[in-house]
C-alpha cells in the first residue's frame, strides 16, 4: 500500500497495491490507522485502481477505517473500484454507508 | 467441438493465513484448465479464498491445522471440496445468513457464505460439532458461450 497526505486539503489517500484478503489486511489496517491517528485528515480515500483480487475481507477493512475515521473526525471514500471489487461492496450494501469519490 | 475433462487434484496445507493466496491460485491454475472468462475465474478465487479463510479463522481459530481441498473437473464443471478438522458449525442455517459473524472483532463482515452461495453455481455445507467442516462447491463454467462470443469477435476483426 501507498500513502499520501495532502496537508493543504488535510486529505490522505491509500492506495491498496496488494491482494486482499484476510492474510494482507492485517497489515493494510495497521498501517492505515496508524496514518489516520498520525495525520488527523479531514478526508480518506482509499484508491482500488491496482486491487486484482479482494474477497470479503475488504468489507471488514473498509467498516472498520469508516468507524475510526469517523470517530476521528474524518470522512471515508473510496476510488476507482475495479468491477471485481465492486461486485463484493454492492452486495454487502457498504457503498450505501461509504461513498465513491467523484462520484454525486 | 466440445472436448470433455476429466481430471482431479488435492491438496493439503497449515491453517496458517498466509495459504489463502495459496489456496485460491492453486484452484485458479487448475481451474483455468475449463478455459473460464476471467469474472468467472475471479468468482472461483473469491469463493475458495472465503471457504479457506473459514477453516483458519473459524475452524482452527488461528491454531494450526490441516486444511485439505479437492477439485475436480466434470464436462464444463468445477467441483470444488474444501475440508477442515476444526470445531464445527454448530447452526449452519444462521452461519449462512448475510451478516451473521460470531467474529466482529476481527473485523469480518459475516459476508463469506453469502459470497460463496451468489458467485458459485451450487454450494453444501456439512459439519459436525467437534469434528469439522466440509464445504462443497460447484461452478459451471459457460464454454459454448464464451466461445461463442470469441468467434464472433475474431470474425468482425478486419
Amino acid at each position: 500500500m501507498e500513502s499520501k497526505f495532502y496537508e493543504k486539503d488535510k486529505l490522505l489517500i491509500f492506495k491498496i497495491t496488494e491482494e486482499i484478503d484476510d492474510h494482507s489486511v492485517q497489515k493494510i489496517r495497521r498501517r492505515a490507522d496508524y496514518e489516520i491517528e498520525r495525520f488527523m485528515p479531514r478526508k480518506v480515500i482509499f484508491d482500488f485502481d491496482s486491487v486484482t483480487f479482494m474477497d470479503s475481507a475488504g468489507i471488514g477493512l473498509l467498516v472498520g477505517r469508516y468507524k475510526f475515521a469517523n470517530l476521528l473526525g474524518a470522512k471515508l471514500e473510496v476510488a476507482n473500484l475495479t468491477q471485481s471489487v465492486n461486485k463484493i461492496f454492492e452486495m454487502s450494501g457498504i457503498l450505501k454507508l461509504i461513498p465513491v469519490a467523484g462520484k454525486e | 467441438m466440445n472436448e470433455q475433462f476429466e481430471n482431479e487434484m488435492k491438496l493439503e496445507f497449515l491453517s496458517k493465513s498466509s495459504n489463502e493466496a495459496f489456496a485460491r491460485l492453486t484452484v485458479a491454475a487448475f481451474a483455468s484448465q475449463l478455459d473460464p472468462t476471467i469474472e468467472e475465474l475471479a468468482d472461483i478465487k473469491t469463493a475458495v479464498s472465503e471457504a479457506v479463510t473459514n477453516c483458519i479463522i473459524h475452524g482452527y481459530e488461528n491454531k494450526i491445522g490441516i486444511v485439505k481441498l479437492s477439485a475436480k473437473l466434470y464436462q464444463n464443471e468445477i467441483i470444488i471440496e474444501i475440508t477442515d478438522n476444526g470445531k464445527g458449525i454448530a447452526n449452519i442455517e444462521l452461519a449462512k445468513e448475510p451478516l451473521y459473524t460470531t467474529k466482529p472483532n476481527l473485523e469480518r463482515s459475516g459476508m463469506g457464505f453469502t459470497i460463496m452461495e451468489s458467485f458459485m453455481d451450487d454450494i453444501n455445507i456439512e459439519s459436525i460439532v467437534g469434528v469439522g467442516t466440509k464445504v462443497t462447491m460447484c461452478k459451471k463454467i459457460k464454454k459454448e458461450e464464451t466461445n461463442q462470443e470469441q468467434i464472433e469477435q475474431m470474425t468482425s476483426m478486419p
